[in-house]
């Protein structure tokens, strides 16, 4: 459906996006994820024809946007970082006019009826939009995007600003969008991505850094596991002698003492479980366990991880 | 660029813009008819068309500062350069929003000519003579108006920016009068504004000067064009 072709921007001598290429196929919701001033909405203007790269191609269904560019913008809808609205408008008016601007051939009165219920606008239809709050005026983008019914939605940090219950009804939406529609998503928030989310493209300096499903990213990262103990009735001597005896721990440290009890950490290796050895050696030798948790790493530390270091860890797509 | 149209004329009189721009010159052409006009019992109406200038560059400024700066200042130009229109279409839309509001304000003279027609009618070839050349002096200036107004994010900056080229188009041949160079001189009467415009007031019609303003009015819009064009490309 889309397709990035080794895109690259100038900016003068600074590079903003370097080499970028990834596809997007139909149906699909694809969360673009990286830091502020990775290169997110520099990719989003690109693919949405608002800037031209300096190099590469973006292609929509096949076609070059720079030599389509009427054929690629009308299958795209397009809600920026900041919603482009005329805030002197009434809401109907300003979706008026989008309706008028992007030509579009729907019934007007129930295709803006459909959109305004489905972003759930309908109780501000009449209202000057510098007099809404900051969730309608991004529903009202959203609204905007979606005039035309275009195939392709691109959404560029939608739920930045919002407060809990607005984020989580925007996440819904994007949800419900995501059956009629291909999606992409940016956004510097990983649980927004790890919830709406069907493939992920992690973009870091103007690079990607990873390019695949969230299951994936995962398992590529989990090099240990990791075991979280509260053991009571023992010095650390005693346990790390203990522990560190059993066939597949590497490592034993200690995290805090309380009265009497200590958090320990276990690293083990990746393919072995330590829990039932660990609860034995503790009843051998009269420790309590008041807690014992297994941790993976989170794909929030992944994130933190590759965007440090910016490794290429770059997994081909089909 | 119907619906930029339609939007961007709405926009004026949503705004108080549209009837900032309407009074002022309804102020100054109603002061001007009077004293070249009524007070005098004159019924020629050449002095009144040719102090029209000095309030347009004064004044357009005011109509076309906001029409691309202030797009751009609230990123609202994502949504129209994202959509299946032209950068052509959009600067001619809002060219002629403002170009309409523009002949609003200066058919008050049509009802100025009426007024005079009760006392002696008028010569009409010359009045619609220079209402036409006040048409195409205002569409140039606009045209000047909207290429600063792309130059800038800022309306304040567009605003004297389109003031100060207006300014140097007015005032550029009685400036080169002054030097002398003859070369100079003639290359200022052939560019400035004032000089074509006189020409309809005095009751000459002639196609060069027609072609003069057309031309200018590509010209500038052509250029707001490009550095549209230039800004996605850099």
């Amino acid at each position: 459906m889309i397709e990035v072709r080794n895109i690259s921007k100038r900016y003068g001598s600074q590079k903003a996006v370097e080499d970028v290429s990834f596809c997007v196929n139909e149906g699909e919701i694809l969360g673009f994820l990286g830091p502020n001033g990775a290169g997110k909405s520099t990719v989003m203007n690109i693919i949405t024809g608002y800037i031209s790269s300096t190099s590469g191609k973006v292609l929509v269904d096949g076609k070059d946007i720079v030599e389509a560019p009427a054929y690629a913008k009308k299958q795209m809808g397009y809600l920026p970082e900041i919603p482009p609205l005329y805030e002197d408008m009434t809401v109907k008016e300003y979706l008026y006019f989008i309706y008028d601007l992007k030509k579009c051939k729907l019934p007007k009165i129930s295709h803006m009826k459909d959109i305004c219920s489905l972003v759930g606008i309908d109780d501000v239809y009449s209202k000057v939009i510098k007099n809404l709050s900051k969730g309608y005026k991004q529903r009202v983008g959203f609204a905007q995007a979606l005039v035309g019914d275009p195939k392709i939605l691109i959404l560029d940090e939608p739920t930045v600003g919002l407060d809990p219950r607005q984020i989580a009804e925007i996440r819904s939406l994007i949800r419900k969008l995501g059956k009629r529609h291909t999606v992409i998503l940016s956004s510097h928030i990983l649980p927004e991505i790890q919830a709406v989310c069907d493939r992920i493209v992690v973009i870091n300096h103007g690079k990607i850094v990873a390019n695949d499903t969230e299951e994936n990213i995962l398992t590529a990262f989990e090099g240990e596991k990791k075991l979280f103990l509260t053991v009571e009735g023992a010095g650390r001597d005693a346990i790390r002698s203990a522990l560190e005896r059993l066939p597949g721990v590497k490592s034993v440290s200690f995290s805090r003492e309380r009265k009497g009890s200590l958090d320990v950490e276990i690293t083990a290796q990746k393919d072995s479980d330590i829990r039932k050895d660990v609860f034995d050696t503790a009843a051998g030798n009269g420790w309590t366990i008041l807690e014992m948790r297994s941790s993976k790493l989170t794909l929030e530390e992944i994130f933190i991880r590759l965007t440090e270091n910016g490794t290429q860890v770059q997994e081909e797509v089909g | 660029m119907r619906a930029i149209f339609k939007r961007e004329l709405k926009g004026y009189f949503i705004s108080p813009v549209g009837y900032v721009f309407l009074a002022a010159f309804y102020c100054y052409a109603g002061l001007m008819f009077y004293i070249t006009g009524l007070s005098e019992g004159r019924t020629h109406m050449d002095m009144l068309f040719s102090s029209l200038l000095i309030i347009l560059v004064v004044i357009v400024p005011i109509l076309t500062m906001s029409t691309m700066a202030q797009e751009r200042r609230s990123k609202t130009d994502r949504c129209i350069l994202t959509s299946p229109v032209s950068i052509w279409s959009m600067v001619l839309g809002k060219f002629f929003a403002a170009f309409t509001v523009y002949l609003m304000a200066i058919a008050i003279t049509l009802v100025m000519a009426l007024v005079c027609a009760i006392y002696s009618p008028p010569d009409w070839s010359v009045v619609l003579g220079s209402f036409t050349g006040l048409a195409l002096l205002g569409a140039g200036c606009i045209a000047v108006g909207i290429f600063c107004s792309a130059c800038t994010e800022s309306q304040a900056v567009a605003a004297v920016l389109s003031f100060g080229v207006l300014m140097f188009f007015s005032f550029v041949s009685a400036v080169a009068a002054q030097l002398p160079f003859e070369f100079l001189v003639k290359t200022a009467d052939k560019i400035a504004f004032s000089k074509r415009y006189y020409a309809f007031t005095y009751g000459i019609f002639d196609m060069s000067n027609l072609l003069f303003f057309l031309s200018a009015v590509f010209i500038f819009l052509f250029l707001t064009v490009r550095v549209v064009e230039k800004r996605r490309w850099s």
